[in-house]
């Protein structure tokens, strides 16, 4: 008998289309092992009714023949998709409460193509972190640990740490991520799934709580590149309510997939041969080099001569755009307010935000504020513009020799809770192979590898030209294929 | 350049967040670690280089000047810390 929580979206859509089960009962399944997997505090709030709601409505819909496309799917929504009548808060003591009475365009393009929510995932505090250690609703555990009997917790990436987590333990078979720096590609990575940045633009940014305007990007997270297809066709798509929303028909990318890379070129960048690299991810590159030349791929050496700024402007450019946008929560309109006996407004404020956030977003919020304030604007801001604009421009010299780019998604494997959490810097340099493609716009997707001697997972980077997803998704698929990866998480939860 | 205690104090005012010494202290250090390592992008020769204003070329629509929302008010006010007779309501403003 199947096991329905097994399966992935297109196996679960396709099951219930041909009446293999039903879709009531894959939202059973699915709640059940939701409300099972507590110790991984994947979830910020459960909603089994949510996901019930939607699979009876797919029942009908296949009495009466009007299948939509993700009818009989449940997924998790990442905490920072605004979703009406249900608490939304960023991981955030600021929003806790929060209860939208409107819907993103992306989680309401879901639930229109027949999807049903699960629940709302945890995420690092406003989208800031690479290891969810910054929500204030407690760390995301990976499902993962190391082989050797350590029952150390491990993160499960971040900033979509609870997507991953989720995702990795099959408590979903899909969630949405969003994307500022990594926190799609490097989540992933770090559990053995698989997860695409669109190009900027792809996805409507309307309702999605707002860390940097410039980069956040919405993306699918997955058990495979055939699951991020379909749920990336309906999530993407033109919206006037995003001045940056691309108005272009959104392709059909499950269709067009493909594993042969017959004529096309794909890059190695000599720059992400970072010091102090491991053996295993060096090791990993190689093969992922080989699996591409044995799916017809022509592989060619570029340089990315501003690979190393990347970092440093991201980490002037996100903070900045933070700052302004989180100038909103002023306990006013919405969310926490903190009044102080006899306080003024000033004081309201003051308070108010020094009470609602935690410590990694007042850290950036302040780095923002600094590099903005007179004096210091051109020396950082501004600078900061004209390093990225070289840097989108090391891509676009590349692109005159090859189509595609493989990279590692992520320095390391994924590291314990607590390892690097003291040092911001080194909590940082995580996303050194994930930001410089944030900061150009290009599409991007992580797929595993391969596990390491600990046995945790390690993901191989595909990065392609603005729009071109599709070659980015068919280079992944390659991967999969060759990869033939298999392993989970062992259930200890 | 070094961020000092008063700087950090002014910064946090002008983000409007309260910081206690003790947190003013530990910023401190934090603050000029990355903004130590950031400086290295003072290396970079930009001269020449216009400063990114949009990733994907994208050209700024116009829509027509016509009513498309309104008449939401409690919905607004849905989420108020403090709505009184259907206004955000806050501390005294004026003495």
């Amino acid at each position: 008998m199947t096991i329905l929580t097994d399966l992935g979206i297109a196996a679960l859509r396709d099951g219930v289309a041909k009446g293999e089960f039903s879709a009531r009962d894959v939202a059973l399944a699915f709640n059940d092992a939701v409300a099972g997997a507590k110790a991984l505090n994947a979830f910020i709030v459960e909603t089994p009714d949510h996901a019930l709601a939607a699979a009876d409505a797919a029942d009908k819909d296949r009495a009466s023949g009007t299948l939509k496309p993700l009818s009989g799917v449940p997924i998790g929504m990442k905490d920072l998709f605004a979703t009406q009548g249900v608490q939304t808060t960023a991981a955030s003591h600021m929003l806790e409460g929060f209860t939208p009475q409107y819907e993103s365009t992306v989680s309401g393009n879901l639930w229109r193509a027949g999807a049903g929510m699960l629940g709302k995932l945890n995420l690092d505090q406003f989208a800031m972190g690479s290891s969810n250690e910054t929500s204030f609703f407690g760390n995301v555990i990976s499902p993962w640990r190391r082989n050797n009997g350590d029952t150390t917790a491990l993160a499960p990436g971040g900033s979509s740490g609870g997507s991953s987590s989720a995702i990795a333990a099959r408590i979903v078979p899909g969630a949405t991520g969003t994307d500022t720096g990594g926190s799609i590609r490097q989540p992933a990575a770090f559990t053995g799934i698989s997860g695409i940045k669109p190009t900027y633009g792809r996805c409507s940014r309307w309702g999605v709580v707002a860390f940097a305007s410039s980069l956040d990007q919405a993306g699918p997270m997955a058990r495979d590149v055939r699951d991020c297809a379909i749920l990336l066709e309906n999530m993407a798509g033109f919206d006037a309510k995003d001045a940056t929303s691309l108005n272009l028909p959104v392709p059909n990318w499950e269709a067009g997939l493909s594993a042969s890379l017959k004529g096309k070129k794909v890059g190695i960048p000599k720059e992400y041969r970072v010091d102090g690299m491991p053996a295993e991810i060096e090791a990993l590159w190689e093969q992922g080099i080989n699996w591409l030349k044995d799916a017809g791929a022509e592989i060619v050496d570029v340089s990315l001569p501003h690979t190393k700024y990347a970092l440093p402007a991201y980490y002037i450019i996100a903070p900045a755009e933070a700052s302004s946008n989180l100038a909103r929560y002023d306990g006013v309109r919405y969310g926490l307010r903190d009044l102080p006996d006899g306080a003024n407004l000033q004081d309201m404020y003051a308070a108010t935000r020094a009470a609602g956030f935690g410590a990694e977003v007042k850290r950036r919020i302040l780095i923002g504020t600094y590099v903005l304030s007179a004096g210091f604007y051109d020396a950082y801001y501004t600078q900061a513009q004209k390093v990225r604009t070289l840097i989108a421009r090391d891509f676009d010299r590349a692109w005159e020799s090859c189509d595609l780019l493989l990279t590692p998604t992520a320095p390391s494997a994924a590291f314990g809770l607590g390892e690097k959490s003291a040092d911001p810097l080194a909590m940082y340099l995580n996303d050194v192979f994930t930001v410089p493609t944030s900061l150009a716009g290009l599409p991007a997707m992580s797929v595993p590898g391969g596990l390491d001697a600990q046995g945790l997972p390690l993901g191989l980077q595909i990065i392609g030209k603005a729009l071109d997803e599709q070659s980015v998704l068919n280079a992944g698929l390659a991967i999969e294929e060759r990869a033939g990866f298999a392993a989970r998480p062992g259930k200890w939860w | 350049m070094s961020v000092d205690h008063i700087t950090v104090r002014k910064i946090a005012s002008l983000a409007r967040i309260a910081m206690t010494d003790a947190e003013v202290e530990a910023m401190a250090p934090e603050l000029n670690n990355i903004l130590g390592w950031i400086e290295q992008l003072g290396e970079v020769d930009t001269a020449a280089v216009e400063p990114m204003t949009a990733v994907i070329p994208n050209t700024l629509r116009l829509r027509d000047d016509a009513v498309t929302d309104g008449n939401v008010r409690d919905a607004v006010l849905k989420n108020a810390p403090q709505a009184e007779h259907g206004f955000f309501a806050v501390p005294k403003v004026i003495e």
